[in-house]
């Protein structure tokens, strides 16, 4: 195990977890904690094994060494020794355990807004059809979406199907969510109102990781920023430090300039 | 030119298009019926399966594509007795060879289909904690018809005209009837003038129907 926790027991621990696309390593033996409440952003340039390390934190990506634990319990196999394979509905059940809001939305197309949220909420955890329309009804109201409970995902605009994706997500109350690039479909003007939802939830303390581009965002918002490049952690640490200027990291200075010119 | 047309004797004897025309219906139904559930069952198992299973379904369905259906007919009715000890009427030999045969065309249909799902809904499935089975059901399979239904349709048409083979093993369809009229009337143009009508008012009642379906579904996506 990497060094580890300091008084309170980290929720999701990520242990030098590393991943190769046949001849390509694309994540290195990447290390890292995130507590209860923490809301941590991974910024990095493309290709930088952000995104992979997000979907193995559900193992929607499989990984090839490391562990990766939420809660104390190890996610895709049975354990990091033996690296057995959990069964299909193990698995089921601890993804139910994560939320995930995708880059491209992913709301599936004959579901209404409703039905999208209600669909995890009755096959999953079983709630009675009324139940879940209320749940799912309660979480569209949160994103500001009431009025839209029996649209299709068809007849809303980005901003609001990404919003029925992340209410989508939380109305499943799980341990975490996983925020993978979820502005980057979005027209500029769009951006803003899926933003303010996702600050309202850490405002409430839900504990999220965050792969992202917006860098306002995640000075803003975040407990702690990942620097990822080449498929490791780079640099980490809370916003102030990570995107100070005068960092002595070779990589997140040439990576923040290239940033700053290219967005301001 | 010295025909002249006359449909007296046809009308005569409409019951047997009529008849017919029902018949034709009602194989292309059961066969339709017996064909979806052979092309969604094999082509959910050839986009899960390994590479023997796909080489399997993947055969019947290239065996099937590429033999007219008229020797599958004969075949069936005629070759399948004689080997093994087995006795069935015309109709329902020729529902059992349509029902394959539109199996494998279906398995085409739906497996393209199921492989248009988008990877991202799939994983949303995932993500939510469904099973495989659920996902499956509850995902994949919406989409999937979604994406399929003009192609369904299509096929559909096609099958129901592939109903006029089954009257080679003298199956009373709708192309039957018209021959036995022929036959006892020797009113060639007439008759087949009837039968083309019957055909195509079907078929077009047929796609009709089916296009509606096709927009309801469109608007629901």
């Amino acid at each position: 195990m990497a060094t580890s926790s300091n008084n309170s027991p980290a929720l999701l621990e990520i242990a030098e977890v590393s991943k190769s696309f046949g001849p390509v390593a694309v994540l290195r033996s990447v290390s890292l904690q995130v507590a209860k409440g923490e809301v941590v952003t991974i910024i990095g340039p493309s290709g930088s094994g952000k995104t992979t390390l997000l979907r193995c934190v559900n193992f929607l990506e499989s990984y090839d060494s490391g562990s990766i634990r939420i809660d104390g319990k190890e996610v895709g196999y049975r354990d990091a020794g033996t690296r057995q394979r959990r069964s299909e509905r193990d698995l089921a059940a601890m993804r139910a355990e994560t939320g995930m809001v995708f880059q491209s939305f992913n709301l599936f197309p004959h579901l209404t807004a409703a039905g999208n949220i209600m669909l995890g909420l009755t096959k999953v955890r079983g709630k009675g059809s009324a139940e879940a329309r209320a749940i799912a009804e309660h979480w569209l109201a949160r994103v500001g979406l009431a009025h839209k409970a029996d649209s299709l995902p068809a007849e809303l605009s980005g901003g609001q199907q990404q919003r029925v994706g992340i209410a989508r997500a939380v109305a499943m109350e799980p341990k975490i969510l996983l925020l993978d690039e979820i502005t980057s479909a979005l027209d500029p003007e769009l951006v803003g109102e899926v933003l303010a939802v996702v600050k309202s939830l850490a405002e409430d303390g839900m504990t999220m990781v965050m792969v992202t581009h917006e860098m306002a965002f995640a000075r803003d918002a975040s407990s702690r920023i990942v620097f990822m490049a080449d498929g490791g952690v780079s640099a980490v640490g809370p916003p102030k430090e990570v995107l100070a200027a005068e960092t002595t990291n070779e990589r997140l200075r040439t990576f923040l300039a290239r940033f700053r010119a290219s967005h301001f | 030119m010295g025909y002249t047309l006359n449909f007296n004797l046809i009308w005569r004897h409409f019951d047997k298009l009529w008849g017919g025309l029902l018949l034709s219906l009602e194989l292309a139904v059961i066969s339709i019926a017996i064909g979806i559930v052979i092309g969604l069952v094999l082509a959910v198992w050839y986009v899960s399966a390994g590479r023997v299973v796909r080489t399997i379904i993947a055969a019947y369905v290239e065996f099937i594509r590429n033999v007219p259906l008229i020797l599958l007919v004969y075949l069936v009715f005629y070759g399948v007795p004689t080997v093994i000890d087995l006795a069935y009427s015309a109709p329902t030999s020729f529902v059992v060879t349509l029902s394959v045969y539109s199996g494998a065309y279906l398995v085409e249909v739906f497996r393209s289909g199921l492989e248009a799902v988008p990877r991202g809904q799939l994983d949303a499935g995932k993500a939510i904690g469904l099973t495989p089975w659920q996902r499956l059901v509850h995902v994949r399979l919406p989409t999937m018809l979604r994406i399929t239904l003009p192609a369904l349709s299509n096929t559909f048409i096609s099958l129901f005209k592939d109903t006029s083979i089954a009257s080679v093993i003298s199956v009373p369809e709708l192309t039957y009837g018209a021959q036995w009229i022929n036959f006892n009337t020797f009113r060639i143009v007439e008759v087949y003038l009837v039968t083309t009508a019957m055909y195509l008012v079907t078929g077009y009642a047929l796609l009709f129907a089916l296009r509606l379906v096709e927009r309801r579904f469109r608007a629901a996506r």
